[in-house]
């Protein structure tokens, strides 16, 4: 090991990739598109053909969101040996960036993106998406096909965010994967953090270890201000199951399991896909669609 | 007549001592996760500072939010009453008081013998006190004097997008990255915050002379920002971030 000294641990710093169908050939297929969303805190660039998952990558965004998606975009082709961006028949920028995406031939909103997305990731009996984001909460009503028919947006504060959590994260020193599980092996679930503000909730976790309160119990109170957080949200719009959760912060068990709590049923879990996807998924079923619709011009 | 006011903040704890409502002595401490630590480090402090020992103090006041820490008090008053009463006793024009602390802001309405007679408070959201200067020097990687002399550099009104100071966090890193002038930067920051400051006010009316009041106060370039949102005057008391203890301190006295 001998030079390389490791780094400063960065707790925040979530796992990013790509990856491509092993499965699949691209050669096969009739519509190429896909979808790029960038936020704030990540960007995903999502590859379907004819309107099926074939790769994609996920990474943290950078300064610029030109740079951000030109970046995302470029890990998900180095998934796919061969592949060059001319080969994608369409791709629509999507998310907080998305009028920065150059290569893009149309940008449409996340909103709309991450309701066709869950419709995709987890059936048409979907009826309400909560998508967790980087700096942003959204609630989304849609109907059988993802089409969205009401929403509500956070975007003015970290509370309940994914960025809140990788200060927490970054502040009680757990790797941000971690989080959710070590905060569910508690005995006792311990009353929430009083603040909803992440600064002042800072100060409070410091002073709540300081008189004697395990890591654990910490990030529980934690977990359970931010889910009751995204409830006051998601209450806003009218709570239909199928209720499905999508964005980074899905992830996380710890949340998960309290905002059921809160919700007093189960969200419905029943897909594999990085819950991260969505709005890539969405902008790249656009994708699919416009193109097709282009040709029978 | 001895008292003592203390004002047992977020951020600092603060200690004044008056002898026939004159200050004779002042102390400060930072607030640490041991609670009574800063207090009695302050105390320590304004009691060296005025000369005398604890036995000389004959009344007792205490605000802030750390407030219930002193169990044994004449008066234990809230930050709005306590502003009112120290404003109006050092300056009497002034009918309008902006208290900027470190986690907190509030607007407090002074009437003619100092009494708070209507107030607005941020409690909810850093971005509206000090703690957001304070992390966005911290961003930019100067000390918060530093940051201060930048903003009143600034040749370029810019703006901040986010409100929340987690957000701004990202967006100020991202701000030195695309090479915006530091100046501006700065000055962005404190127009934001100076926003949020005057909407407060504005909740309660604007009326008379304007005065400034807590930690914040001593940042020049907040002071500037604020001046050119309110479009008037704005006093700074001298020892802004003493003037809460003071007014408590008083109102001890007169108990």
């Amino acid at each position: 090991m001998a030079q390389q000294e490791q780094k400063e641990v960065e707790y925040w710093r979530w796992d990013e990739g790509n990856w491509k169908d092993p499965d699949k050939d691209w050669k096969d297929a009739k519509v190429i598109s896909a979808g790029v969303d960038v936020g704030s805190v990540s960007s995903q660039a999502v590859i379907m053909t004819d309107g099926e998952l074939f790769a994609y990558a996920n990474t943290r965004s950078g300064y610029n969101s030109r740079w951000s998606a030109e970046n995302v975009m470029k890990w998900a082709l180095e998934a796919v040996p061969g592949m060059k961006l001319e080969d994608i028949h369409y791709i629509v920028g999507t998310g907080y960036g998305r009028v920065r995406v150059p290569f893009a031939h149309r940008a449409i909103t996340e909103i709309a993106c991450h309701g066709r997305g869950a419709n995709f990731m987890y059936g048409p009996s979907v009826r309400t998406v909560m998508d967790m984001g980087g700096q942003d909460l959204k609630a989304i009503s849609v109907d059988e096909k993802g089409k969205v028919l009401n929403f509500i947006m956070n975007e003015k504060c970290a509370a309940g965010t994914g960025r809140g959590m990788e200060v927490m994260a970054d502040l009680l020193k757990v790797p941000i994967g971690k989080v959710g599980e070590l905060s569910l092996q508690i005995e006792k679930e311990p009353p929430p953090v009083s603040t909803t503000c992440v600064v002042f909730a800072k100060t409070e976790a410091l002073g709540l270890l300081k008189s004697g309160w395990s890591v654990p119990m910490v990030l529980a109170a934690y977990c359970s201000a931010m889910a009751h957080r995204i409830y006051s949200q998601v209450k806003t719009v009218d709570i239909q199951k199928e209720f499905v959760i999508t964005g980074g912060s899905a992830k996380n068990l710890g949340i998960v399991k309290r905002l059921e709590r809160e919700l007093g049923f189960e969200i419905y879990k029943g897909t594999t896909i990085d819950t991260q996807l969505a709005g890539g998924i969405g902008g790249a079923l656009f994708g699919k669609a416009l193109y097709e619709k282009s040709l029978k011009k | 007549m001895i008292s003592i006011g203390y004002d047992l903040g977020a951020a600092y704890s603060k200690v004044v001592v008056l002898k026939d409502e004159k200050v004779i002595g002042k102390g400060i401490a930072k607030t640490t996760l041991e609670p009574m630590e800063s207090v009695i480090e302050a105390r320590k402090a304004a009691l060296e500072n005025a000369k005398i020992d604890e036995g000389q103090v004959e009344r007792v006041g205490v605000t802030g939010s750390g407030r219930n820490l002193i169990v044994k008090s004449d008066v234990s008053a809230t930050d709005v009453t306590a502003d009112a009463a120290g404003v109006n006793h050092i300056n009497k024009e002034i009918k309008t008081v902006i208290d900027v602390g470190g986690e907190e802001a509030r607007a407090v309405k002074v009437s003619e013998d100092g009494k708070a007679i209507n107030s607005a408070v941020n409690d909810k959201c850093a971005a509206g006190a000090g703690a957001f200067c304070e992390a966005m020097a911290r961003a930019m990687q100067v000390s918060i004097g530093e940051f201060a002399e930048y903003s009143l550099k600034s040749t370029q009104r810019i703006a901040i997008n986010a409100q929340c100071a987690i957000f701004a966090e990202s967006e100020v890193v991202s701000l030195v990255a695309e090479e915006t002038p530091r100046q501006d930067i700065c000055r962005a920051v404190h127009d934001g915050i100076s926003e949020r400051l005057t909407s407060m006010a504005k909740r309660i009316g604007i009326e008379g002379k304007v005065g400034l009041i807590g930690g914040a106060a001593l940042n020049k370039g907040l002071v500037e920002s604020i001046k050119d949102d309110l479009g008037t005057e704005v006093t700074v008391l001298p020892d802004p971030q003493y003037v809460s203890a003071l007014g408590v301190a008083l109102m001890a006295a007169n108990a």
